[in-house]
């Protein structure tokens, strides 16, 4: 009998920062936010894929989903649903908001302590901040060893997990014990397609509030089966000190916002003399586009 | 004593740049705060590196030089560092932003329950009024940097916990040795006291160091040659420009094909499309073969002394000169106004 694991893919919904071209800017220059699309950040995507290819060697073994947002971000758990993962669960809560990495990461790492893992893979980091902070601070918060920037998870023998990484200039080979939290680099295997099967099976997996909250949900059946409910979990299911959540568990604070303001889109044509192209270079370095 | 702290990372025996910059960076804002800069390096047979940290500014400097220590690890790097931590109290801790600083240093925060911020752009000293709690700040570090990719600057603080932690990515930051090395004084780190076998629970059983992979996709700042560059002792110039800003060198397929570049460089359509912050165009006309693969950059500027060469058209900013010429001055202008 080959040993079966229980694997948490941790993943975010994020907004899709990568297709600010010149048209997701309002006219006064500023990001047009409601024009950005709301994606399964694509780390994520990366690191889904390598559990699943560790379901796929390990047979029996199962693939959840954990992610903190708001209701709407259970839609990344039926993507996941969708192409292969076994179940997921959305970590919402008022409590949970203005959260910075280390609030996340001390909410992640409580449900996750619910859950018992025996692997947790996330992205190396979400586009809207590029911080890389959740993986080793989930680790840190657990009392588990972290393995970042993977590239492909090898295999598994004699309780341990073999990865292989990726480093700025070249690759290492790692062996860990587990529980271990890995991330996932955006070099690894991008994430298999939607199944057929699975489409059919959770095309209407939903949690409670979106049940409720939805009124053209009027015409489907009444019941729903167990399967088909995505488990909502707040402070109250995963516990801890209300203290480390949210606002008040967040050591960071945003003094200020720029928005970045483009020029109008029209070429300005300057010299090659040192005043122009001083000046270019002062209003490039005022308006943080360099330096 | 809550001086600053800064971590030293080394390769091959050679300390890296980003810690010679965050060293360089450190001693403005100690003069500011009126503290001192301290650096923490560790590894295995390190300690012969003291006189360059020293010529870089730091008063002190803690070594935990082990065996052990000579691959980078996490969990016994995370060990020793947060021990000094607590030990020391630093008000401020920075970190290159590299795959070793990215993987050590949320670990150390999260243990410490102190605030960091990844990537920062640039690093100031100023106050803060909290109106809610009627509290005022003085002497924070305001970490910079973009977020939302790209498209915001975000000012960070942490009124509240110490260190106040940070990440740079090399080359953000100016390096400037003194001229003559500070007064350094040794801390040995007692490793066998702080380290247990449970630190080396991962174990490295292979290890290929490449050459520097070019990732041109990934940089916010491109600065692109094509074949009006002349030469590939002429790229040397746009390498240098991409040195100084921070970004990567580009190449048109006419470039590549003459042998001035490598053909990861190519952005075209037959190589990779790039959408970056600010995209430099020297010496490319514009052929839709390449604006096919960069017109999506949030700003383009172009340096052609053909006034009517198509990637004009394109630019944000039309530079009508020669490279030779305008690159140094950007380079000069860049050195002399950013801080």
């Amino acid at each position: 009998m080959t040993k079966t694991f229980k694997i948490v893919v941790l993943a975010k919904q994020v907004p899709d920062t990568r297709n600010v071209g010149k048209n997701a800017m309002k006219e006064d220059g500023t990001v047009n936010r409601a024009a950005l699309p709301a994606i399964f950040n694509p780390e994520d995507m990366n690191a889904l894929e390598q559990a699943l290819r560790l379901k796929d060697a390990y047979p029996g073994s199962e693939v959840l989903l954990l992610t903190m947002g708001p209701g709407r971000a259970a839609e990344i758990i039926r993507e996941g649903l969708f192409r292969g993962a076994d179940g997921g669960i959305l970590l919402t809560d008022r409590k949970f908001a203005g959260a910075d990495t280390l609030a996340t990461s001390y909410a992640l790492s409580m449900a996750v302590k619910k859950i018992q893992p025996d692997i947790i893979i996330a992205g190396r980091q979400a586009i809207d901040g590029d911080t890389a902070q959740v993986g080793p601070q989930v680790a840190e918060k657990l009392n588990y060893p972290q393995v970042t920037y993977a590239e492909d998870i090898v295999e598994i023998k004699d309780g341990k997990i073999i990865i292989k990484r990726r480093l700025e200039r070249g690759i290492e080979v790692v062996k860990s014990s587990m529980p271990v939290v890995i991330t996932v680099h955006a070099t690894a295997p991008a994430c298999r397609p939607r199944n057929a099967k699975q489409l059919m099976r959770f095309k209407h997996a939903r949690t409670k509030s979106e049940e409720q909250d939805n009124e053209h949900n009027s015409y489907l059946p009444t019941y729903t089966l167990d399967y088909l409910v995505i488990p909502e979990w707040g402070v109250n299911d995963i516990g801890g000190d209300e203290a480390n959540y949210g606002l008040s568990g967040s050591p960071t604070k945003v003094k200020k916002i720029e928005n970045i303001v483009f020029q109008a889109k029209e070429s300005k044509r300057i010299t090659s003399s040192d005043e122009d192209v001083d000046t270019l270079i002062k209003e490039l370095i005022s308006s943080h586009t360099i330096g | 004593m809550n001086n600053i702290i800064v971590y030293i990372e080394t390769e091959n025996g050679k300390i890296c740049d980003v810690s010679l910059e965050l060293l360089t960076k450190a001693r403005g804002l100690a003069k500011e705060l009126a503290c001192n800069v301290e650096a923490l390096l560790i590894g295995h047979d390190v300690t012969k590196l003291k006189d360059e940290i020293a010529l870089y500014g730091a008063s002190k400097i803690h070594i935990a030089d082990d065996k052990r220590l000579v691959n980078y690890l996490t969990l016994p790097h995370s060990s020793i560092t947060i021990s000094l931590f607590r030990e020391e109290k630093p008000q401020i801790a920075l970190f290159g932003a590299t795959s070793i600083g990215r993987d050590l240093a949320p670990r150390v925060s999260s243990a410490l329950n102190s605030g960091l911020t990844a990537d920062c752009t640039s690093l100031e000293i100023g106050s803060h009024t909290d109106n809610k709690a009627g509290k005022e700040y003085q002497n924070l570090l305001y970490q910079i940097r973009p977020a939302f990719g790209g498209n915001i600057i975000a000012t960070i603080i942490n009124p509240d916990h110490r260190p106040q932690m940070a990440t740079v990515r090399e080359g953000v930051m100016k390096r400037e040795p003194l001229n003559k090395a500070a007064d350094c004084k040794l801390n040995i780190i007692d490793v066998s006291s702080v380290l247990s076998d449970t630190d080396f629970i991962v174990e490295i059983i292979e290890r290929h160091m490449e050459e520097r992979k070019i990732d041109i996709k990934g940089s916010s700042i491109i600065v692109a040659g094509g074949f009006g560059v002349g030469s590939k002792e002429n790229f040397n110039l746009l390498f240098e420009l991409a040195h100084v800003l921070g970004g990567e060198v580009g190449a048109s397929r006419a470039a590549v094909d003459a042998g001035f570049a490598d053909h990861a460089r190519q952005i075209g359509q037959t190589g990779v499309t790039v959408r970056p912050k600010l995209y430099i165009a020297a010496g490319i006309s514009g052929q839709i073969q390449h604006t096919a693969g960069m017109e999506q950059s949030a700003m383009i500027i172009s340096i052609n002394s053909d006034p009517l060469a198509p990637i004009h058209q394109l630019a944000d900013y039309a530079i009508i000169g020669d490279l030779n010429e305008v690159v140094p001055r950007m380079i000069k202008s860049y050195k002399k106004n950013s801080k």
